[in-house]
């Protein structure tokens, strides 16, 4: 029953807030939303906690197990910092003249179908309604990319959308690739694409369908996740976009598409019975953090920089899925987690940063920690944070991936840490000037609304030292169903 | 076997009587289209009459490859003619004559007319040819895809064949030949010289192809060769009637089947030459330049007819 | 060869699907392109239609009819309007000259059917055969995509491509379940009404649907 909620919640707040979002308290209403939408979220997780797997609705369209409901809870934890973080953020925004009352119902109706979306494509499990939830995200998200309404802001929304069309449309054609093979079995009709009827003959999948409807669905979701070499929207929509839209882009919807590409591989790698899909997966894993980490050196704009350490992180993740195993998966799941939470907690000091510069330009942006120590902190513990210096939780996770890797495939770790250096080297060298360097600005007059960052790095900060019982066996357990 | 040398002999020397008609039959649709009062259905005749009754002059420095050569062509042509089943199946020339043969009969035709438009050295005449030969190298290719196509589908590169299997077997859709069919249709406008490709009514220099070879013939050498014109318009359009719409054609040995062969003959050729001209009078001539496009396209249509016959009916 | 008329009738319209997308390759300009695009989906429509009369298949009907609703009335008519309204029916600019373009077409053509080759064998639907022609139409239309530059080009393009999807769903295995099939219509509908507020800001913007002016943002 709570699935209901936590799908109808932001659903209900779409609605209201494009009818009613030009009142002066929509970004409160936007925030309570959020916050309903995680406590019903909070109590879903009590229950699968407590229950195990359920599927829920006519012949089970949802389904939740301890892999995605996981997700579910972190979706709704950011999407509600997140909300928490754009009320003082936008209403600045506003006053600065770059945004109207209309721009702003957009936003906010925008912003609650888009969690919606990410929602369903999370907990529904038909395989098809997977797509079409992807697709309605990207599309929530085009005209948020645009809001400004810039020259740059409309070709960033433009490449997008053209590049999420042409990806997801390959995805589509790997889920009919894979209905194809799933009615050979089940029959055709509703039920042939959900996904726990496929897990249950996964055997009997017709292997060479399935090779090629792999492919198909990596390429698509991939763009999504924005593995290289079809990356090329991510920073641009990342750099354009409002902060608080870069923010959820970055910290869920690339987690979501890559939750959908790890529910193909699961069926994938138990039709093929070889580690087909995997390679595949550390392939482009591997591309994108190398290359990734060296485009990140040559970065300019801030949320750019950050844009592109995300495509590296992403990398990273999907490198350690595609090893698989009970050790990387758990690693992988954790690194998903630590960098939802530290990515988005960046983005809200770098929102603000920006804000009080009034550029995105690094050279712009210089002593933070004089103008505002507040926000220079927030930044220059997040970077750290999100470069793996212990003892933040990143470093747990990207420590485990990177044994891992060493142990099972050698050959891939100077790669990596290469990388990781390059990318450390590159990152570092450039907040540091914008947190320590000199400045003539003056002190900020408003206070920024920083408790999200603070929160988040909490919890990173925790999550290093400490990952509490109940959670490293939540992990465990989702690890598990990915084929630990 | 005498009825079907009988009956090869009585198609060939149709299809030379007839096919002055049919130009008749699309010039006087076209005027028609055009608003205009049209000209009596046997003036291609009148007109090859008068040819004949004039005397003939020659340039000086022709050489007799410039008398020869529309006697070569209008050869060619009547011997293409022979091979295209019009109204019976029963064609004994054809084994020793399949389609690439006939493919390369036309290009002996248009070798000879290439050669005498340049024999007399005259700038036009060997713009005409170079023009001549730009287009025939692109179509030849096309139409050979064409005929591949009609090929794979009845095994054999026979034309007696080929009808046999598309019109008196079980009737079944060929997407492949659609395709051909549209293909076949472009390689027909240009290698007749019609627009969109020529304007067989035009002497302006910067578009004409055709009529430039031959503005140095006059007398019973011009008429041979408006009469191989007209022959070879009749050709394309039996290669049309015979790939793509076979159905009438006396199948071998039915001798009752023929008065309706040459009724459907008949018919078909007039709706030919009526969609013919119809389409000459709703499309431009494109520049030179786009001439290589279109055919372009022609074989471009020929190749996917070829990969969809692989894909679709194998 | 023992297949029934109205599967010839379908192979027929496949071949015809393919044919269209190469016009479009080859058309120049937008209003010809969104005639195409309305006949395409009229083929699409049709065939689906047939295959699910002969099939028994009867949720292909509705797949057919919102085929016919959306791809054939609804879209087309937008685009008209826009193109109109916008004032763009100029000729469409390829980034690579046309013949060029054909023979890539043709190169993909090949290697779709090459492709689809060992998954028709495997299908049981009758329609099978058309998988490789449904590939061939998803391939042309991304190339489409990629070689114009104006912004209602690429979304025609785009939606061809989901013409070839479906017409992949329906020969591969007689379409997708109805409510998958009813999503990506409602998610493709969403779609171009988004995309025509966004032509209009980005005419707004630039004063010209052509790309070449959105450059600016290159890999640094």
């Amino acid at each position: 029953m709570e699935i209901y909620w936590v799908l109808g919640i932001p659903l209900a707040g779409g609605i209201f807030l494009a009818l009613w979002g030009c009142r002066k308290h929509a970004p409160e209403i936007n925030a309570l939303f959020s916050l309903l939408t995680l406590v019903a979220a909070a109590v879903l997780t009590a229950r699968i906690v407590a229950e195990g797997p359920m599927m829920v609705g006519g012949e089970g369209w949802f389904f939740i197990d301890s892999f995605n409901v996981f997700l579910v809870t972190l979706t709704a934890f950011v999407a509600f910092t997140t909300a928490l973080f754009s009320r003082p953020y936008m209403r600045i925004e506003q006053e600065h003249g770059r945004l109207n009352a209309h721009r702003l119902r957009l936003y906010h109706s925008s912003y609650q179908i888009f969690i919606a979306a990410m929602l369903l494509a999370l907990t529904t499990n038909n395989m098809g309604i997977l797509w079409v939830s992807m697709e309605a995200a990207t599309l929530a998200t085009v005209l948020l990319v645009s809001l400004y309404r810039t020259p740059a802001s409309l070709e960033a929304a433009w490449k997008y959308f053209i590049l999420c069309g042409v990806g997801i449309a390959q995805a589509l054609f790997g889920t009919i690739l894979l209905y194809f093979a799933a009615e050979k079995v089940l029959g055709s009709g509703g039920t042939a694409l959900l996904w726990t009827h496929l897990n249950g003959v996964k055997a009997q999948l017709e292997p060479t369908v399935l090779q090629l409807a792999f492919v198909f669905l990596l390429v698509g979701y991939g763009t999504k996740v924005g593995l290289a070499p079809l990356h090329n929207w991510l920073p641009d929509a990342h750099a354009e976009g409002p902060t608080p839209v870069s923010a959820v882009l970055s910290g869920l919807l690339l987690n979501v598409a890559l939750y959908a590409v790890m529910r193909s591989k699961v069926l994938v790698d138990g039709a093929l019975g070889n580690d087909m899909a995997g390679n595949l997966m550390m392939g482009f894993g591997l591309l994108s953090v190398v290359l990734a980490a060296f485009l990140i050196k040559r970065q300019t704009d801030v949320k750019r920089m950050f844009a592109y350490s995300s495509i590296e992180h992403m990398g990273l993740i999907t490198f350690a899925f595609g090893m698989g195993g009970p050790v990387a998966n758990f690693a992988a799941l954790l690194h998903m987690t630590m960098h939802s939470l530290t990515k988005s907690a960046i983005f809200f000091a770098v929102g603000h940063a920006t804000q009080k510069a009034g550029t995105q330009l690094m050279d712009g942006i210089r002593g933070l920690i004089k103008t505002n120590p507040t926000i220079g902190w927030g930044l220059m513990l997040g970077t750290i944070a999100i470069l793996g210096v212990p003892p933040f939780g990143v470093f747990a996770s990207e420590f485990l991936i990177i044994t891992t890797a060493m142990h099972e495939h050698p050959w891939a770790t100077p790669f990596l840490l290469l990388a990781l250096g390059v990318a450390f080297a590159s990152i570092f060298g450039k907040v540091q000037p914008m947190v320590f360097g000199e400045t003539e600005l003056p002190r900020l007059s408003h206070q920024p609304a920083l408790a999200p960052v603070f929160i988040h790095l909490g919890l990173v900060l925790m999550l290093g030292l400490f990952i509490p019982p109940y959670l490293a066996g939540w992990y465990k357990q989702a690890a598990q169903l990915l084929g630990g | 076997m005498t009825t079907g040398i009988l009956l090869q002999i009585a198609q060939t020397l149709l299809a030379i009587l007839l096919a002055p008609l049919l130009m008749g039959w699309v010039n006087q649709c076209r005027a028609w289209l055009q608003g205009r009062s049209a000209p009596p259905i046997t003036q291609p005749y009148r007109t090859l009459r008068k040819l004949f009754h004039k005397d003939a002059v020659i340039a000086h420095d022709a050489s007799p490859l410039f008398r020869f050569a529309p006697y070569m062509i209008f050869a060619c042509m009547a011997l293409a003619a022979g091979i295209v089943p019009t109204i019976a199946n029963d064609l004994p020339f054809s084994p020793a004559a399949d389609v690439i043969a006939l493919v390369g009969i036309f290009a002996l035709a248009r070798v000879f007319l290439a050669l005498a438009a340049m024999d007399t050295g005259t700038s036009f005449g060997s713009l005409g040819a170079r023009r001549e030969m730009l287009v025939s190298f692109l179509a030849e290719p096309a139409l050979l895809m064409v005929f591949f196509t009609a090929s794979l589908i009845s095994q054999s590169t026979e034309l007696p064949i080929i009808v046999e299997t598309l019109a008196h077997r079980e009737f079944v859709i060929y997407p492949s030949m659609a395709f051909a069919a549209v293909a076949f249709w472009m390689i027909s406008v240009a290698e007749n010289a019609r627009i969109p490709v020529d304007n067989p009514t035009t002497h302006l220099e910067l578009t004409m192809i055709h009529e430039a070879m031959i503005l140095e013939y006059s007398a019973r050498h011009l008429a041979l060769i408006e009469w191989a014109v007209a022959l070879k318009l009749f050709t394309y359009s039996a290669l049309g009637i015979a790939l793509f719409l076979p159905w009438g054609i006396a199948a071998q040995g039915d001798f009752n089947a023929l008065p309706l062969a040459i009724l459907a003959l008949v018919a078909k050729m007039a709706l030919g030459g009526a969609v013919l001209s119809f389409m000459e009078a709703i499309s431009a001539k494109v520049r030179l330049f786009r001439a290589p496009e279109f055919l372009g396209t022609a074989f471009l249509l020929g190749v996917l007819g070829m990969l969809i016959h692989f894909l679709l009916e194998v | 060869m023992s297949l029934t008329y109205h599967l010839q009738v379908v192979n027929l319209l496949a071949a015809l699907l393919l044919l269209i997308s190469f016009a479009m390759l080859s058309q120049r300009r937008i209003i010809g392109l969104v005639t195409l695009f309305a006949w395409q989906g009229a083929a699409l429509a049709l065939s689906t239609a047939i295959v699910a009369w002969s099939t028994g298949q009867h949720h292909l009907y509705y797949s057919a009819g919102l085929t016919l609703i959306l791809k054939v009335i609804a879209m087309p008519w937008f685009f008209y309007r826009l193109v109109k309204k916008l004032d763009v029916d100029r000729e469409v600019e390829p980034m690579i000259n046309i013949p060029t373009t054909m023979l890539i077409g043709i190169v993909l053509v090949i290697f779709a059917f090459n492709l689809a080759l060992p998954i028709s064998q495997m299908s049981g639907t009758v329609t099978r055969s058309t998988l490789g022609i449904a590939m061939a139409c998803v391939l042309l239309a991304f190339l489409m995509m990629i070689t114009r530059r104006k912004a209602i080009t690429q979304v025609i393009g785009f939606l061809a491509m989901e013409n070839g999807l479906f017409f992949a769903a329906t020969s591969a295995s007689y379409g997708m379940p109805l409510v998958v099939e009813m999503g990506v219509a409602l998610d493709v509908l969403v779609g171009v009404f988004v995309l025509g507020i966004f032509f209009f800001q980005i005419r707004e913007t630039f004063d010209s649907l052509d790309l070449k002016h959105m450059e600016k943002l290159k890999e640094h």
